[in-house]
């Protein structure tokens, strides 16, 4: 009988969800001292089609397995790419990696941002931290269908300008006339000339139409809360903000309960959540 | 002649004050220009004014002999700086420099405080729209110091 590595190897097998499919790392970014980014492909080019939001399990034979959002294009389903910091065994593990070797993915798992209910909207785009990874493809994706959404703005906010993610592609954004990129940082160091402040202060300056804007965010927990509270502010309606949880995801399909939130998982009820279906769960620290 | 009226009556901090008090606080104010790199106000100088910034970037720095100057917060385009005015000993508490050439209105704090001892009426209703931005402040600073992107948040 084959072991489960040499079904593996078989190929890739979509119908069961529990088995890794092999990945090979073809390119690795250093995006800041902490965080990085790898693009990774099947040896046969059949790649991976995903929906902006979704997350991959990432497998290091004998390390472990971590939920990592990807942060690709979604129009480019022949490359898997993850942006990953630095913080545990396992993603520790993964910046060792190099070209040529293999991963272990399962997914694409979760529910995707509400790109198809944002058409004909203003989208208001809040990322704190590592949060703008996942919410990269989303900006793919808007930009690539750009006549059919109303204004696009992105607030960034990082810690200091060293960790700034995807510095090239925001000052390439930050040139178009039909994106408003603002980006902020906790903490100025260097020749820093931009805005000092959290992420939160700038939503009181962006203009958008309350009534027909969604907004995604995404960022630590504790920024979601206060960048809800201000979108409120604005008269957004819960109904139309959209937030990406982040619990301790392990089998990715619901089934073992390690992401329990409530009564939702977050690995298939989410990672994205309506703001309305979810703000009771988001105030409770017991949660 | 041109007023500062229509501009001041439009901005949001003093938007839907009574028309009588918009008067008088436009009595109070003047335009004013900071070229790069200028201080607006410096650490224990007179806070007599406050700013309403309409073009530019304002810095909010202090300063460590060895370290240098540290950037606390910017403020830009149509923000509020400064509120010391309002606070005896009315002395700035940190020095503000405008990062880029910057255009504003300055009020004149001095001449306000009086006014808003004679009236109380006028006092309560600015004392609550500075009272907000104080509010911000304090919430967006509790904010950074909580440092919520590093590893322990």
């Amino acid at each position: 009988m084959a072991t489960t590595l040499e079904k593996i190897k078989e190929g890739l097998d979509r119908s069961q969800p529990w088995m890794p499919n092999l990945f090979r790392v073809e390119r690795i970014r250093k995006e800041t001292y902490d965080t990085f980014t790898f693009d990774l492909e099947t040896s046969d080019g059949a790649g991976c089609a995903f929906q902006p939001g979704q997350f991959n399990m990432l497998y290091i034979y004998g390390v472990g397995e971590v939920p990592i959002s990807i942060s690709g294009d979604p129009k480019n389903s022949r490359t898997l790419v993850h942006t990953i910091r630095a913080v545990g065994t396992v993603t520790k593990n993964m910046r060792q990696l190099k070209r040529g070797d293999l991963v272990g993915v399962r997914g694409p798992f979760g529910r995707p941002w509400p790109v198809e209910d944002a058409k004909g909207h203003d989208v208001i785009i809040v990322a704190g931290g590592i949060g703008l990874a996942p919410l990269r493809p989303v900006i793919y994706h808007l930009l690539a269908h750009r006549e059919q959404y109303g204004k696009i703005i992105l607030h960034y906010g990082a810690r200091t300008p060293d960790d700034i993610l995807f510095r090239q592609e925001l000052e390439t954004w930050r040139a178009r006339f039909d994106f408003d990129v603002q980006v902020t940082v906790d903490r100025s160091t260097g020749s820093w000339q931009g805005n000092v402040g959290v992420v939160t202060l700038l939503i009181p300056k962006a203009t958008f139409d309350p009534l027909q804007t969604i907004a995604m965010v995404c960022g630590p927990e504790i920024m979601m809360r206060f960048t809800v509270l201000e979108l409120l502010k604005r008269d957004l309606t819960e109904e139309n903000i959209f937030l990406s949880g982040e619990r301790n995801m392990k089998c990715g399909i619901g089934h073992c309960g390690h992401c329990q939130f409530g009564h939702l998982f977050v690995c298939n009820d989410g990672p994205v959540f309506r703001y309305s279906d979810t703000a009771d769960l988001f105030k409770k620290r017991e949660i | 002649m041109e007023t500062l009226e229509p501009i001041l009556a439009q901005h949001p901090f003093l938007k839907g004050l009574d028309a009588k008090y918009l008067k008088l606080i436009v009595g109070c104010a003047s335009n004013v220009v900071f070229q790069a790199g200028e201080f607006i106000f410096r650490t224990g100088e007179n806070a007599d004014h406050f700013y309403i910034v309409r073009q530019g970037k304002i810095v909010i720095e202090t300063y460590s002999p060895i370290k240098g100057p540290i950037t606390i917060h910017t403020r830009q385009q149509g923000e509020v700086l400064g509120w010391s005015w309002l606070v005896p000993p009315y002395k700035w508490r940190f020095d503000a420099r405008a990062l880029e050439l910057t255009r504003a209105i300055a009020l004149d704090g001095k001449c306000l405080r009086s006014k808003l001892e004679e009236d109380h009426d006028l006092g309560y209703e600015l004392m609550k729209r500075f009272t907000l931005i104080i509010a911000e402040r304090l919430e967006a600073t509790r904010l950074q110091l909580l440092d919520i992107y590093g590893d322990n948040t």
